[in-house]
């Protein structure tokens, strides 16, 4: 089936380079739309053939950005790597210590205490928010609607002053530990956190009627970009993008991590479409599930200690591990292979944008050049995830 | 004329007559700039914006003029340096053309053109040509995408609203604007006269025509795609720098005002106000106080109609090309001409 696709598509590009040259004798303009491009928040660079506005063929060229995480990792402690791990998705960096440790805390055969588990959850969920809610306001910054970015800014603001009176970090908080957590909670901080969910919740009611509602929003993004069902799994898309193609698949829900996932009641949401504004919508609903999440784990935090009885200095035993989470951008995993020294020996992270980048040589063919701008927001990709 | 000006020697009236067009196009300009651009999009977007220049920052325009000026004036190597450089000026020369037309008050009009809408909708157009030569002779992929953007849109867009004034100009009976706002101030609606007769209220259809064929002229959300800044990092206007991208933003808020007054001129009865309140008949019996009241009138439906186009820009996202054309000529254009054939309709009958 792929495969099929592919060629015609192949044909079609070649073909349409052919009349470009001999036909019409005119030739098609090659547009970089980046390393600086405000559309790639970052410095991914697209080449793109023109034909007019039309792409006749698009391929994304990464690694401006590459910071070589996967080998620092090999010269650091395992407590040191959580400081790199979570610059990796800066929007919602406390999402990537999670599986870093858990896979650690596998090698160790440790396992978080309830309340850790509980406050990880929290956390987990907060950093998704952060991320996702300055996703639906850049969302509308990409289709020329300046406004959402602020009200997403303002809001997401409460997120992190959360999140830094809890951790200490607004951005890199580092506070996840082999074995636990680093501190309890603060006082006040529930009840803080219980408001600020109900504000999130505002403000999605509000990017909803102010963009997804918005007629010309939806002619820009209903029925663009389309991802079938079997191509989004054949490229190996997850999160969001997955679940906009019908598949449903969430890994807080599959996997059975020591989180505290299962102990709220929240729902997966798919959409049959497959298209920019099914990922969109996707993910206006994740942020109001979590909202929920978090809702619930408030209320039934367990009492006792946030950190398991480790030794001092950390050493992992031989062997290897691999964990991966839901986070905000989709799936993302690391691969530790210990040979029992203090450091791990090789890290192999799995980051979702890289993935889910990938399938825009298929998907940008054919589109016009403004509609580049709205597949790639609704792809949702975060640079350093990338190039990590 | 007015005895007032009279007495001026001819050089004397030709300077304040440069002088009052200067004023007439960049003090509307920066007040549209100050009180939307930055206090409207502040308070929309929750924030406050410029506070520091000035009492809440109302000298902050001053402050970003005195910057551009300082910026470097760069031109591309590859670029086309004359025609880069004229490009600009071009876009600016068409405000000034289009607000010698508009009337201000009974006397207070710079000329007074028997086919005055006709003349400002054709040099409205010279724009669409500094902004196709500033794409073009960028020499900059960007730029000429933008370009070639903004030439398509602003000569599809030309056409409704031609179409639209075309509804108020039978139905005034002339192309004359000093003499469209007093056929709106003079006249009645169904034998009441409190009010005279704005064509907003007959040629409804027609104004929402007009309305968004100038947001589209004006390159603004949701038909900014010449710009827009997410795809095309600046459009037509990315090379330029300095004071050059100073008179392209100046002449985008000019231009903004200068529609603006044409609309309210058109539509919302210009500087007058409805000539039954003060018992006059006639253009000649107009007191000379509405000389100075007319111009305060006008600014204030110009500020009024730029807030409903600023409004849509700072809450809008952008079209796509393709659906900005379609929009054009399967919407406006048949809705438009639909209004001509019934404007003409009701003026034989009635």
């Amino acid at each position: 089936m792929l495969g099929d696709r592919q060629q015609l598509s192949y044909i079609a590009a070649q073909a349409a380079d052919a009349r470009l040259n001999l036909e019409l004798e005119t030739e098609g303009m090659t547009l970089n739309i980046g390393p600086q491009h405000p559309a790639t928040h970052g410095t991914l660079r697209i080449i793109a053939r023109l034909d007019g506005e039309q792409v006749v063929w698009a391929e994304p060229a990464c690694g401006y950005m590459h910071r070589g995480y996967e080998k620092l990792t090999e010269v650091r402690t395992y407590p040191q790597v959580t400081t790199l791990v979570n610059r990796i998705d800066w929007l919602g960096s406390f999402a990537n210590e999670v599986p870093f440790i858990l896979a650690a805390e596998k090698l160790m055969e440790v396992e978080a205490p309830p309340r850790a588990q509980h406050i990880r959850t929290i956390l987990f969920e907060l950093s998704r928010i952060a991320n996702v809610s300055l996703f639906l306001g850049d969302l509308g910054v990409q289709l020329g609607a300046i406004t959402p970015v602020f009200l997403a800014f303002r809001d997401r603001e409460y997120v992190l002053n959360l999140i830094e009176s809890a951790t200490g970090g607004r951005f890199h908080p580092n506070f996840d530990r082999i074995g636990g957590l680093k501190d309890d909670l603060p006082a006040g901080w529930i009840d803080e956190t219980r408001a600020v969910m109900k504000k999130l919740r505002g403000f999605c009611d509000q990017i909803e009627d102010l963009l997804f509602g918005n007629e010309i929003f939806q002619s820009r993004t209903r029925g663009i970009g389309v991802i079938p069902r079997d191509v989004a799994l054949q490229y190996g898309l997850s999160g969001a993008n997955l679940r906009a193609s019908g598949v449903d698949w969430d890994l807080r829900r599959d996997h059975q991590l020591p989180m505290a996932w299962n102990k709220a009641d929240w729902k997966v949401w798919t959409h049959p479409d497959g298209d920019s504004f099914a990922r969109c919508w996707i993910r206006l609903q994740e942020t109001r599930e979590s909202t929920k999440i978090v809702d619930q784990l408030l209320g039934s935090i367990p009492a006792g200690p946030v950190m398991a009885k480790v030794p001092k200095i950390i050493k992992v035993p031989e062997g290897e591990a691999w964990v991966s989470t839901e986070n905000p951008l989709g799936e993302m995993g690391y691969y530790i292979v210990s040979r029992g020294d203090l450091g791990p020996f090789r890290v192999k992270i799995r980051s979702a944008s890289f993935n889910n980048i990938s399938i825009t040589p298929w998907l940008l063919r054919g589109v016009y050049v403004p509609d580049i701008v709205t597949i790639l927001a609704s792809l949702y990709f975060i640079l350093g995830d990338i190039d990590r | 004329m007015s005895p007032l000006l009279a007495e001026i020697p001819y050089w004397g009236e030709s300077l304040l007559r440069v002088l009052g067009g200067l004023v007439a196009v960049l003090l509307p300009a920066g007040t549209i700039v100050y009180v939307f651009l930055f206090k409207m999009m502040s308070f929309m977007q929750s924030r406050l914006g410029p506070m520091e220049a000035g009492p809440y920052g109302s000298m902050q325009l001053f402050a970003e003029v005195g910057k551009w000026l300082q910026k470097e004036d760069i031109v591309p190597e590859r670029a086309d340096a004359r025609i880069f450089k004229m490009a600009p000026v071009i876009v600016l020369l068409s405000t000034f053309l289009l607000v010698v037309v508009v009337p201000f008050g009974p006397d207070a009009l710079f000329t007074d053109l028997e086919t005055g809408i006709f003349y400002a909708l054709a040099v409205s157009s010279v724009s669409v040509l500094g902004i196709l030569i500033a794409g073009w002779s960028s020499a900059n992929k960007y730029s000429l995408l933008g370009g070639l953007r903004a030439a398509g849109q602003l000569i599809a867009y030309e056409l409704p609203m031609v179409l639209a004034v075309m509804g108020v100009v039978i139905q005034a009976g002339t192309m004359n604007l000093q003499k469209i706002v007093v056929a709106q101030n003079s006249g009645s609606m169904f034998g009441i006269d409190a009010v005279g007769h704005p064509y907003v209220i007959s040629q409804f259809v027609g104004f929402v025509i007009f309305m968004i064929a100038i947001q589209a002229e004006l390159t603004q959300a949701p038909f900014d795609m010449p710009i827009a800044e997410s795809e095309l990092v600046s459009g037509y206007m990315t090379e330029y720098s300095g004071f050059r991208f100073l008179i392209f933003f100046i002449g985008e808020f000019a231009t903004a005002g200068v529609f603006a007054m044409i609309a309210s001129v058109l539509f919302l009865g210009g500087w007058g106000v409805p000539f039954s309140w003060f018992g006059w008949t006639s253009i000649d019996e107009v007191d000379n106080w509405m000389n100075f009241a007319g111009p305060l009138i006008m600014f204030t439906k110009m500020m009024l109609i730029v807030f409903i186009i600023m409004w849509i820009r700072f809450s809008y996202p952008r079209l796509r090309e393709d659906q900005l054309q379609r929009f054009a000529w399967k919407g406006l254009i048949p809705v438009a001409l639909a209004n001509i054939m019934f404007t003409s309709i009701l003026k034989v009958v009635f």
